[in-house]
């Protein structure tokens, strides 16, 4: 690891001030690819800014429409949460689905989306459940967000202060992890809305990172079960291909992860 | 047996140590005015190394020293050897090209170091090696086995035309010939045995230290075997003369075989230590293992058996290529020809074996010994192809191996290998009671109702190991001997210290050693200190590696024992005024048979140091050694049974059941035995489901982190139902058979048949992961 230095904001403005005086500051959230990448020394931010113990960046909240999880949350406080397990049973398995304990005692929700890692779980649910990223300067729909490969709608320097998650009238995750990085392989979050839209998302698939598959969304609205999607056709093209799946692979899991979620969200 | 004996599952000794973190490794010794290492490596997998530019480096803070391959050469210090020497079938010697420990030209393999920096922390010398210019002129490389022997392919060493090491045969091919021109039946395959990375948890190290003015060196090494180290360093490297180095090999992490072999890090941590005139350390990370370790395995073969009709075995013919990467590693000739080669015989009855193996360089990573070595590409070959016969001719694949098992020992198998005892049926009967086999067909049949795909798949392994009778090995090409040492100090007072060759790096020495002093004297382990892995305490030793510290090692200790049991039993007779003849040894004391009059251990030890009252021209003293040279391997056999579903929707494979039957002769602690067992079984269990390093078509390696190399961990894994059957080794006293690779071993081919199995399709390679298994149940090869 190359020479840096480490900040702790207290909220969120001084977190942006201290990014701003940075030379090349980075935020620290979960820490989970910044800290190995640093370690390998592929990055050399000037500054390290942790967020994780800003309050006001921690918490869950729900209404009746709309589950609020605040950007420092951590995956365990998801999977584990009343609130969420409630609005959005499907959110709190995929949390629960992440990585080992020890990531999800310090992985947050915000580190995940501002990361996009293309086969993150938590980019699945966001743009299924067709969420909205709030962030310091402004809120983002779920559909303008993810850019392509560890790239996020975010200006430099802005902060995901939480994201708000409609509460779904069905939703499922079916995840298929990868043998080594336990990443997903493939992951695919169904969902249907309370005024009956179908949204579909795969991650870990495709060559651009999280994506809609407007297939199977028509496929699930005309008929919301598992044996809709038998007939529906995944094209390879696009997809990823390497040893732990080729593309025809990662199309066939699309297929059948979707089918595993839909009878999971019942 | 007593508490602690012999056959008792005693807790490890060690394990107070390692689980509360006070275990000393090699990166926790820190001596004073130590620098740091950091080596300088290869990105490409071939290319010329034009220039070296330290200047900037040398300029940065706390850097000591810049140095480099050709100053290497400059010095003399010697290329790493292959101490294991082939012929090929047409009478010619192995052709090796050289390797040097930091090259002065070439790089032919990515993560080849070409320089270190020498600095005062780890950090300031990974500063100061990014500083370091190295300007490559990169050349053409070939990773692929059959790539690297086609006609125009890039060519690694002058002295290697065709990048052919040696063309090696073993067996009758005549027989052979006339075998399948008999045959009712002949079953063909090609299979490929995939390449592995050891993963030691810890990763290699090494301490160097040089004292001007004594002229001599002490190297602490993550090492299997200490003395040979030091023998190679210095009877090939001209680094010290061997009383002048001492290698200590403290705690070691696992090794595997991966940590056998002396590195190009140790050499110059030595060399360097000298040039600058302080400690130098060096520890390797991850990505250093992935790079530099020697890998494992890594064979394409093609195997034809013929059968009579009465599915007889009548012969066997194999062709393998096996990758040795870039240089010839330590041993690495020896893995697929004398360890591989020579168990292809398996279980079996086979008349005629005709083996060839092609050693082929490529531009990847050096490939030695890795648990199994050798034998378990044989097992693998094998025993998928008796499974594929047993389809091919609709036979249950039990009754084709019961068929055509070896039941009368000694056996001379047509490949060098005589079979001291087993009992083959036995292991087979009890495995598949275990699994209860005869209720497949309905679980299978319930599984299908519920979508699943169920498979079966049968392993009967045999191996070669506790190696091995020196003359034996040396008639074969080795260079070294392979008998082991020991010494037996008794204290006076009474407590123990065995000394010995053997080399623990998680396999329990420290108690099953212990165990065999409380069988004969009837003391508590806690009495007895085991001592090993530092040269300058042990007489000599080969080391730990192929299954050998029980059976070779332990053997030692037992003939180190006698005698020191039969002076201290003269002591005793002269101390109780009886014959020698009727003491015997029980609780810690001698004693006069069928009489109360005892003397304890800790008198007599006391009596042998005062040397007061000794029998007349006794020499004072109760220390003893030993070397003990095995007459023959030993042959651990066992059968493997997996059952498995498949899910047809992701190709996913779960366990349902694996039973594992090993006869391993007599066992000193069947609780570490199990241990091994399950640790060899994961391993196995991780070649065939998980495990596989990669390359692309430049060299450039695919799986170089845990993000893509697919280690087992504990959810990938069954609950293991264990068990033994026993045929002791009449080989050695103790009946000792090893039980270190069995698992390894045996394994893989018994997952790879429950997949092909339940799939219904024979075309299936490892790794077989889910996206290859999807395939094959969908009719295609991945």
């Amino acid at each position: 690891m190359y020479q840096t230095t480490y900040h702790r904001a207290s909220s969120v403005d001084e977190a942006a001030s201290l990014f701003a005086k940075g030379k090349e500051a980075k935020y620290l959230a979960g820490g989970h690819t910044l800290i190995p990448v640093m370690k390998q020394r592929l990055a050399a931010p000037s500054d390290v800014i942790d967020l994780a113990r800003i309050k006001e960046l921690v918490g869950i909240e729900a209404s009746a429409d709309t589950l609020t999880i605040k950007a420092a949350t951590a995956h365990s406080d998801v999977a584990t949460s009343d609130a969420v397990k409630k609005a959005i049973p499907a959110l709190a398995h995929l949390a629960s689905q992440i990585g080992d304990p020890a990531v999800r005692y310090r992985g947050t929700i915000g580190g995940s989306l501002a990361n996009n890692d293309p086969a993150a779980d938590y980019p699945a649910a966001v743009l299924a459940t067709g969420a909205t990223i709030k962030t310091n300067k402004r809120s983002i729909a779920a559909d303008d967000f993810f850019k392509g490969l560890f790239t996020t709608a975010l200006e430099d320097g802005e902060i995901i202060t939480a994201v708000l998650f409609p509460v779904t009238a069905k939703a499922g995750y079916a995840k298929f992890p990868h043998p080594a990085s336990r990443f997903a392989l493939t992951g695919v979050f169904v969902a249907r809305t309370k005024s009956g839209d179908v949204r579909v998302a795969a991650t870990g698939a495709s060559q651009n990172g999280v994506m809609r598959v407007a297939a199977l969304e028509q496929a699930l609205k005309a008929n919301w079960s598992a044996a809709a999607i038998d007939g529906v056709n995944i094209s390879a093209n696009g997809l990823l291909n390497d040893i732990h799946g080729s593309s025809d692979y990662r199309a066939n899991l699309i297929k059948v992860m979707a089918q595993r979620a839909v009878v999971a969200a019942g | 047996m007593g508490v602690e004996g012999i056959g008792a599952r005693v807790v490890r000794k060690e394990d107070k140590r390692f689980i509360t973190g006070k275990g000393r490794y090699v990166d926790d010794v820190k001596l004073t005015g130590m620098t740091h290492a950091h080596f300088i490596r290869s990105p490409h997998a071939h290319a010329k190394v034009k220039s070296i530019d330290p200047s900037a480096a040398l300029k940065m803070p706390g850097v000591v020293a810049v140095l480099n391959g050709k100053q290497l050469v400059d010095d003399k210090v010697g290329n790493l050897i292959c101490g294991w020497a082939i012929t090929s079938k047409d009478g010619s010697p192995m052709k090796m090209g050289a390797w040097p420990a930091m090259a002065p030209e070439t790089v032919r393999f990515v993560g080849q170091a070409v320089a270190v920096v020498i600095a005062e922390s780890k950090n300031l010398a990974r500063d100061a090696a990014e500083a370091v210019v190295v300007d490559y002129e990169e050349l053409p490389a070939v990773a692929d086995i059959r790539a690297a022997i086609k006609p125009g392919a890039p060519q690694l060493h002058p002295e290697a035309p065709g990048n052919v090491v040696y063309d090696w045969a073993i067996g009758d091919e005549n027989a052979v010939k006339d075998a399948f021109s008999k045959a009712a039946n002949v079953v063909k395959m090609e299979l490929t045995n995939n390449r592995l990375v050891p993963n030691a948890m810890e990763p290699r190290a090494a301490i160097a230290d040089y004292d001007a003015a004594e002229e001599h060196f002490t190297l602490y090494t993550t090492s299997q075997n200490p003395h040979v180290a030091r023998l190679v360093l210095s009877a090939f490297y001209n680094i010290a003369p061997e009383h002048k180095l001492r290698v200590i090999a403290p705690d070691v992490g696992g090794g595997f075989g991966s940590k056998i072999f002396i590195y190009p890090e140790e050499m110059v941590a030595l060399w360097a230590s000298k040039k600058v005139g302080r400690p130098v350390k060096w520890t390797g990370d991850r990505t250093e293992a992935f790079l530099t370790d020697a890998h494992g395995r890594d064979h394409v073969s093609t195997a034809e058996m013929a059968f009579d009709k009465d599915n007889k075995i009548l012969g066997l013919r194999v062709k393998t290529y096996a990758n040795f990467g870039a240089y010839m590693s330590l041993f690495s000739s020896s893995v697929p020809t004398y360890l591989y080669a020579t168990l292809l015989s398996g279980q079996y009855i086979i008349p005629a074996i005709y083996a060839e193996v092609m050693g082929v360089y490529t531009n990847t990573t050096p490939v030695d010994a890795y648990r199994g070595a050798g034998r378990p590409e044989a097992s693998y070959l094998l025993e998928r192809l008796m499974e594929t016969a047993a389809r091919q001719l609709k036979v249950d694949p039990t009754e084709l191996r019961r068929k055509n098992f070896i039941t009368q020992f000694p056996h001379q198998t047509p490949v060098i290998m005589a079979y001291d005892t087993g009992d083959f049926v036995a292991s087979l009967d009890a495995a598949m009671k275990a699994i209860d086999y005869a209720g497949f067909a309905g679980r299978k049949a319930k599984a299908k109702a519920e979508g699943k795909l169920r498979g079966i798949g049968v392993s009967c392994y045999i191996e070669a190991c506790g190696i091995a009778p020196s003359k034996a090995v040396g008639s074969l090409g080795a260079g070294v001997g392979l008998w082991e040492s020991a010494e037996v100090r008794v204290n006076p007072v009474g407590t123990i210290e065995i000394l010995t060759g053997s080399h623990s790096h998680g396999q329990g020495h420290e108690t099953t050693f212990c165990q065999l002093v409380a069988e004969r004297l009837g003391v508590p382990i806690s009495q007895v200190s085991i001592v090993h892995g530092d040269t300058d305490k042990v007489q000599f030793g080969m080391g730990t590696y192929g299954s050998r510290s029980a059976a070779v090692g332990l053997t030692a200790i037992l003939k180190a024992m006698e005698k020191m049991e039969a002076k201290a039993r003269k002591i005793a007779a002269h101390a109780l005024e009886a014959s020698e003849a009727d003491i015997v040894i029980e609780n810690g004391e001698f004693k006069v048979t069928g009489t109360d009059k005892a003397i304890a251990l800790p008198m007599v030890a006391l009596a042998a140091y005062t040397a007061h009252n000794l029998p007349e021209g006794m020499e004072p003293g109760l220390k003893e050694s030993a070397f003990y040279d095995p007459t023959n391997f030993t042959f651990p056999a066992g059968a493997y049974i997996c059952e498995l579903e498949v899910d047809p929707g992701t190709g996913k494979t779960t366990f349902v059941n694996f039973v594992a039957v090993d006869d391993f002769g007599r066992m000193i602690n069947p609780m570490i035995v199990e241990g091994q067992v399950h640790g060899g079984l994961a391993q196995g269990i991780g070649q065939a489901l998980l495990e596989h390093a990669v390359y692309d078509g430049s060299g450039q390696p695919v799986t170089a982190s845990f993000m893509d190399y697919t280690m087992p961990r504990a959810d990938d894994l069954p609950s293991f139902k264990i068990d033994h059957t026993t045929t002791l080794c009449p080989g050695n006293p103790l009946g000792i058979k090893g039980c270190g690779e069995a698992g390894a071993i045996g394994a893989s081919a018994a997952v790879i048949n429950a997949i092909t199995d339940a799939i219904g399709n024979n075309r299936l390679e490892m790794p077989a992961t889910p996206d290859r298994v999807w395939h094959a149940i969908h009719g295609q090869a991945a």
